[in-house]
């Protein structure tokens, strides 16, 4: 199998890596939002199977998959608002009501399925969308630009979550919230709406993240569709140390293991298999091994805000 | 624009917590252009009077009137609004933001950040009062001293020309408190009005116009500060006479107990904060250790007690090299130590009173048997101490962490004392603490000294160190500049050596 590394298979490659990324970005773009203003949600991978189901059912039922978006999206911030208020109005530690949420999601979106589907169904999923022109450009353009409409939305909100959090009075009142709530508190900025709005736009890209899955990607639904992206993604906000690019890296270069080894199997590479599966998370841990460190995080992440604790 | 504050009053205000009067029928009153202390030992009630002011409590009687009018201020932006500014003990800013980003939080109200005018209008502040501060640099990078001056333009930039402070000074370094009552006279000179919490009789005789003496609660004088000396303030505070403390002059220091020979040590940036110091301390003597803090007193105090690693050097205790030896077994060897972080260093906040006094020993008799905690004997232990060393609680089961500064470090200074240590590290034992209570740790540890132990006492206190140390070492940048008999020393001296001037120092 000499010489089967050439440019279509290595393009190949790499559009599946950027599809594959869409799932981390989205879930991690949200809860680096949601870590940024104090929380940690670990339920994001319920978040993201509830998602997945409400995409997946709402395209079943209208044939349309942007209602499946829309489901996905109204699911994920229904899902956001129950975490704060657990975490946020009643104060309840954050790491426990995140596995709370993982297993109400798990449980809820198996039995929904149970319920009202049953058997293998499949659905008419999103469709890709060449770009005029920019799909075009030699290499880049057949792996980027030739994509579906959740791939270029994560895309997008890469630098438009940086925009948002560096630029706007909003991101300020964020990081604030995030790092120093008593500060923020004595200037007026209310700690608590802060966090239920990060928590919110956390669970609905968490949704949109789970509906890739169904209608972006299998065009079907399956128990564990996510199969621990909602965490691999929350260990992408710390690799990324809250920052959107630093997420973006991390995301492909988990990704792009992830389609290498797809790539290895379906070729027949002589390459063990065994091996090829778990790269992706080898490279994980070993990047998070280097780049982990408390040091980038928000102070106040984890605490409840409680006014007046001090003096 | 707010309109100006011309005078303002409170009058009659009582605030109660459970089980403490804390204001009793408080007067105050002060006018435009003013600098009015308010002077009182912890717990006189100074801070819960002002948080009133700035709406962070509600009076159960009483009123507040601006200008004349009668108003109610039910939150600090309400305070903000009729121009009150709070720069509070621990800082309110977002170390992770830049000086301007804590400066404009809450008030960008646009959809983007607005940058480039309020840098604008930051500078404009910085330079009517001379204040220093580059906008965009990060909280995080800024002294102490700098914190506080983000602190004091946040307040002026919200259109604050009534400015309280709370202890303004217990956090910086001498230098940085002399640039601060500059800047202090400065902003009153331009019409503004400061209300100055403070216990620091020298500071509230150099800075304020005007003196409110509060007691239990009450006010109990209010005088022009031309009017009275410190030593009059110094009565009215605590209701007595007071007889600073002086070291007798029968000095007869015996063998070392504690010595560092050629010591090294990293700091936590991974410097050496330690580089070279030798240090020798005998018994029956207190050695002082001047310097500004930051040149290496953290480190000396901690490679001491075993709890850094020395690179370098050696130190020995009570006649064996401690130098590898485990912070267990310094203490088995002999130390006492009172750290400078007394709540968490010195203390386990949430733990009860009787359980921080016998930390050190809990697992040994008289305390343990077999492994059991011997409660009879810890509680009759708890209470000797308590009433020894004069610890305001209201029981032995009091979280340690919920008493005042002063009473934590009499819970320290029992738990290290009463071990007899043959050598007694004490880091800054009296900042932060009222008058009454640094007399109290000052004939302490005079009296420790007369029992024949060795103290390392690190301070910046020049006052502090003059009175009651037999000698002193002046420390710099890690090295000790010059050790020398306290009575060839004077605050000149002290001072040229502080700032790592020898030459001069030596005429």
């Amino acid at each position: 199998m000499e010489g089967v590394m050439n440019s279509a298979i290595i393009i190949s490659i790499l559009a599946t890596g950027i599809r594959l990324a869409t799932p981390y970005l989205l879930a991690a773009l949200g809860e680096m939002f949601t870590q940024r203003s104090g929380v940690y949600n670990l339920g994001v991978e319920g978040i993201m199977m509830m998602g997945a189901f409400a995409g997946f059912f709402a395209t079943l039922h209208s044939g349309s998959p942007l209602m499946g978006i829309v489901a996905s999206l109204l699911i994920g911030a229904l899902m956001g608002l129950l975490m704060a208020l657990v975490s946020v109005t009643f104060k309840a530690e954050q790491g426990i009501s995140g596995i709370g949420l993982y297993m109400l999601g798990w449980g809820l979106s198996g039995l929904l399925y149970r319920l009202y589907v049953g058997g293998i169904t499949s659905i008419d999923g999103l469709k890709t969308i060449k770009i005029p022109l920019l799909s075009d450009i030699p290499f880049l353009g057949p792996i980027i630009f030739d994509q579906n409409v959740l791939v270029y939305t994560a895309l997008v909100l890469v630098p438009l979550s940086g925009f948002i959090l560096f630029k706007t009075s909003w991101g300020l009142n964020v990081r604030a919230v995030g790092n120093k709530p008593e500060a923020a508190d004595t200037l007026g900025v209310s700690v608590e709406r802060i966090r239920y709005q990060c928590l919110i736009l956390g669970g609905m890209l968490a949704g949109l993240a789970g509906a890739f899955l169904t209608i972006g990607q299998a065009n079907m639904y399956a128990d564990n569709i996510t199969a621990g992206r909602g965490f691999i993604a929350i260990a992408l906000v710390y690799f990324g140390r809250w920052s959107p690019w630093g997420i973006l890296l991390g995301s492909l270069l988990f990704s792009m293991a992830d389609s290498f080894q797809s790539m290895v199997q379906v070729l027949g590479i002589n390459f063990p298999y065994e091996l090829a599966v778990i790269l992706p998370y080898v490279v994980t841990i070993i990047a998070l091994a280097i780049s982990f460190g408390r040091v980038w995080a928000p102070a106040a992440l984890g605490k409840p805000f409680q006014r007046g604790t001090r003096g | 624009m707010v309109e100006k504050i011309q005078n303002l009053e409170m009058s009659g205000i009582t605030k109660r917590f459970p089980g403490v009067l804390s204001n009793n029928n408080v007067n105050i009153h002060i006018v435009a252009g003013e600098v009015l202390a308010i002077l009182g030992e912890n717990g006189a009630g100074k801070t819960t009077l002002m948080n009133i002011l700035y709406g962070l409590y509600q009076p159960e009687a009483g009123t507040i009137s601006v200008n004349g009018k009668s108003v109610r201020i039910n939150s600090p932006s309400e305070a903000i609004q009729l121009g009150i500014g709070m720069v509070h003990q621990h800082f309110m800013l977002v170390p992770t933001l830049t000086v301007c980003e804590n400066v404009i939080l809450g008030l960008s109200k646009t959809f983007l950040v607005d940058l480039k005018t309020a840098t604008k209008r930051i500078k404009e502040i910085m330079d009517r009062y001379g204040l220093a501060i580059n906008p965009e640099a990060y909280v995080w990078q800024l002294s102490v001293g700098e914190q506080q001056r983000v602190e004091i333009v946040k307040a002026l930039y919200r259109g604050a020309n009534l400015l309280i402070l709370d202890e303004p000074t217990a956090v910086l370094t001498p230098q940085e408190a002399k640039e601060l009552i500059l800047l202090l006279k400065n902003m009153s000179a331009q019409g503004n009005s400061i209300i100055l919490i403070s216990h620091k009789l020298h500071e509230v005789m150099a800075v304020s116009d005007r003196v409110t003496v509060l007691r239990d609660g009450e006010v109990c004088a209010d005088v022009n500060t031309q009017d009275t000396s410190q030593e009059a303030l110094a009565k009215l505070m605590v209701g007595r006479d007071m007889a600073p403390c002086k070291r007798d002059g029968k000095f007869s220091p015996g063998k070392p107990v504690l010595e560092l020979q050629d010591v090294f040590a990293k700091g936590d940036m991974g410097t050496n904060a330690l580089a070279g110091v030798s240090l020798s301390i005998r018994e029956g003597e207190i050695l002082g250790i001047a310097g500004v803090s930051g040149n290496g007193q953290k480190e000396l105090a901690e490679v001491i007690a075993g709890l850094r690693k020395v690179s370098k050097g050696k130190l020995v205790l009570n006649g064996k090299e401690s130098t590898k030896m485990s912070p267990a077994k310094i203490i088995e060897q002999g130390l006492g130590y009172i750290p400078e972080d007394r709540l968490h260093v010195g203390t386990i906040p949430s733990f009860s009173i009787w359980e921080n006094l016998i930390l050190k020993d809990h697992n040994k008799p008289p305390f343990a048997k077999r492994s059991l905690l011997q409660n009879r004997v810890i509680m009759s232990h708890g209470l000797s101490l308590v009433e020894k060393y004069g610890i305001k609680t209201p029981n032995l089961e009091t979280p340690t962490g919920r008493l005042s500064g002063g009473n934590i470090q009499r819970v320290i200074l029992a738990r290290e004392i009463t071990r007899s240590p043959v050598a007694l590290v004490a880091a800054y034992p009296t900042r932060g603490v009222d008058i009454g209570a640094t007399e109290y740790l000052h004939s302490k540890l005079l009296e420790a000294r007369s029992n024949g132990i060795g103290v390392l006492l690190i301070s910046e206190d020049l006052e502090e160190l003059t009175s009651i140390c037999d000698r002193i070492a002046v420390l710099y940048e890690g090295q000790i500049m010059k050790v020398m008999p306290v009575e060839e020393t004077d605050e000149r001296i002290l001072g040229l050596l502080m700032a790592g001037i020898v030459e001069e120092a030596s005429i």
